[in-house]
């Protein structure tokens, strides 16, 4: 049960940091996302590994699983969803307006007009909310 | 009745955010008068807070009555209150700063400062590592959202560098914050502190990882070397009124170091006793050597002032990792100063270079030549720290609480080398912004100075003179937070203790 535990944390770290390591965007949210199941899955394990234990006092069984690591997880889980939800968001639109999915810096400055652009969007969108 | 102010500041902004989202969506001069209501409310609480703390007890919030060990608990101490202070004091600047002009480029800009204000405040006075990790997460959303603001290709870009580099930070604190729980049982930083001597030999190593991967999550956030180089990337690419907010983020790192550090792994932590400062002070002094190499190498004033921004981190990294009480105290003082400074910095960037790339406007800098040329040379002597303003001072601070430690040999060479290296950088700038003839003398376009960010470039000068005259006055109260710092056994004490209080109050 150890070892399948750890060497699953393990897998998955693995996977996620190859993942982050490459230059287009989509992989690297994948990535993320690997990494933050790893995280949430050693999470779980951190009161300990029991089986078959209510994760409360209980008078008819014998003993009780740690349920602090539990509900740290579901806190996790709730933030890294959030975070996905985002980054996702963001890349999309990163892809559609620079028109690649790179995730290097090779806008120059010259090429655009953040205040202009910033300013017509904000309008749009305010445009689009009314 | 004092401790109920306790959640003010995390209360305060979170209500506004929401009210702002919900009810003002659509109306944005009473998102302007709103918000701005709100920040200055957060800083007469901060005030207010900082006065009920400054006679040296600590104050404790449980929030929903569960006692301390087991719930969440809110801990006011002196250093917490002067942050809170410092994080009002910027906010209220900033947000007038930002009325106007930047405000309107994107939507939701107020609700998201408001939201990055609760997780700032939230994260200097929470007691659990656990919820350290939340408002954590609280003031890295609302800065995302922040840091897109106004939109942009390269913007975008730069987010999603910063998004991910902070998702992974994110993702190495719940890891640390396991392993800790794992070793020992427990994440309220009181009880951490209580228990962190007495973990058994096996679980140990366990420990050490843990409090070793929480430095690479401070150090990331507090732009410490090798984990600075999201810093110039993303700072440079967002709005200067939302760089200037970012200044006090990474105050956040070095707060958190600060407090785990002191409390959780510091002296008094048995067999893991100040775990972290043989790394802090080699990395602090890389950090600085790195941001100054920075400041000579750029181009762009705004990359010059993330620069300068990543070598004071590096001078302040430097004070905690020495981690003697003259030393912090020295730290926060250098801490005040360099925050002000570099918001004031990033808000004058935004003047000089406002339109398309951070260059230079011209039409600009024949009109207002004098007026930015001047609070260039305040706000650089300050940072470089040349005498009389207190960047000097708090370099002298720091020097002079080096002197007695072995690393004295390295700490003054690096910091008096990087001082002058910086006055040269700096001097350097000013000249490649201010001496340059102007191409487009002919058509001068006619703008209005900015009054709002000119009036709040103009504060931040006068807090850093009163740093500077006041510096005996401030020095005695941070002598007193540092002393604080250095005997956790209060802290514990304060926090475990009501428990005790709220039994007997209950019943």
């Amino acid at each position: 049960m150890e070892f399948l535990m750890a060497t699953g944390v393990g897998a998955l770290t693995a996977v996620g940091l190859y993942l982050i390591l490459l230059r287009r965007t989509f992989p690297v949210v994948v990535g993320l996302s690997f990494l933050s199941y790893a995280v949430n899955v050693f999470l779980f394990t951190m009161g300990r590994l029991t089986i078959d234990k209510p994760p409360i006092i209980d008078a008819t069984q014998q003993g009780y699983t740690d349920p602090l690591p539990q509900a740290l997880v579901l806190t996790a889980i709730v933030i890294t969803f959030g975070m996905t939800a985002l980054i996702v968001v963001l890349s999309l639109r990163a892809f559609l307006e620079t028109g690649n999915d790179d995730v290097t810096l090779d806008v120059t400055p010259e090429d655009e007009a953040p205040g202009e652009n910033g300013a017509e969007n904000g309008a749009k969108d305010r445009e689009a909310s009314r | 009745m004092t401790s109920s102010w306790i959640i003010a500041p995390v209360a305060i902004p979170a209500m506004t955010a929401a009210f702002l989202v919900l009810a003002l969506r659509h109306s944005l001069a009473a998102q302007r008068v709103v918000s701005v209501a709100a920040t200055v409310l957060q800083l007469a609480v901060a005030i207010g807070l900082y006065v009920i703390a400054s006679d040296g007890e600590l104050r404790t919030y449980l929030l929903g009555n569960w006692p301390a060990p087991f719930g969440i608990v809110l801990v006011l101490d002196r250093l917490a209150a002067i942050m809170l202070l410092l994080t009002g004091l910027l906010a209220s600047g900033i947000v007038l700063a930002a009325l106007g002009e930047w405000d309107k480029r994107g939507r939701h800009f107020h609700a998201l400062f408001q939201f990055q204000l609760l997780g700032v405040n939230g994260a200097f006075l929470t007691g659990d590592l656990f919820n350290l990790f939340v408002f954590f997460e609280v003031l890295l959303i609302a800065s995302y959202g922040l840091m897109l603001h106004g939109g942009g290709p390269r913007r975008l870009v730069a987010g999603f560098h910063y998004i991910g580099i902070n998702l992974i930070g994110s993702t190495v604190f719940l890891f640390a914050a396991g392993l800790i729980y794992a070793a020992t049982g427990t994440l309220n930083m009181a009880d951490l502190a209580a228990k962190v001597p007495l973990v058994m030999q096996a679980n140990q190593p366990l420990l050490a990882a843990g409090a070793l991967l929480l430095l690479t999550v401070f150090a990331t956030k507090s732009a410490m070397v090798p984990l600075h180089w999201w810093l110039p990337t993303a700072y440079g690419s967002t709005s200067p009124p939302v760089a200037a907010m970012f200044a006090i983020m990474t105050k956040v790192g070095a707060y958190s170091l600060i407090r785990v550090y002191t409390l959780i792994f510091g002296a008094s932590a048995g067999p893991l006793a100040d775990i972290a400062a043989p790394w802090i002070l080699p990395a602090g002094i890389l950090t600085l050597v790195l941001g100054t190499i920075g400041v000579l190498a750029t181009r762009r004033i705004v990359d010059l002032v993330c620069y300068s921004l990543i070598a004071s981190m590096g001078t302040l990294l430097i004070a905690i990792g020495l981690a003697t009480e003259a030393a912090l105290a020295a730290a926060m003082y250098y801490a005040l100063q360099s925050t002000v400074a570099g918001a004031a910095l990033f808000l004058l960037a935004g003047l000089l270079a406002p339109e398309k790339d951070s260059r230079v406007s011209f039409a600009w800098q024949t009109q207002y030549a004098t007026l930015f040329a001047g609070f260039y040379f305040l706000l650089a002597i300050a940072t470089v720290g040349l005498p009389p303003l207190a960047g000097f001072i708090g370099k002298l601070l720091i020097l002079d609480a080096g002197r007695a430690a072995s690393a004295a040999a390295t700490v003054w060479p690096a910091i008096l080398i990087t001082s002058l290296l910086l006055t040269i950088g700096f001097a350097r700038g000013g000249i490649r912004i201010f001496w340059k003839p102007s191409p487009s003398l002919e058509e001068p376009a006619q703008r209005a100075v900015p009054a709002g960010p000119v009036a709040v470039i103009a504060g931040m000068i006068v807090v850093i003179a009163g740093l500077s005259l006041f510096a005996g006055a401030v020095m005695d109260d941070l002598t007193a937070m540092a002393e604080q710092l250095r005997s956790p056994e209060r802290y514990i004490a304060a926090v475990l203790r009501a428990h005790v209080t709220l039994n007997l109050t209950g019943e």
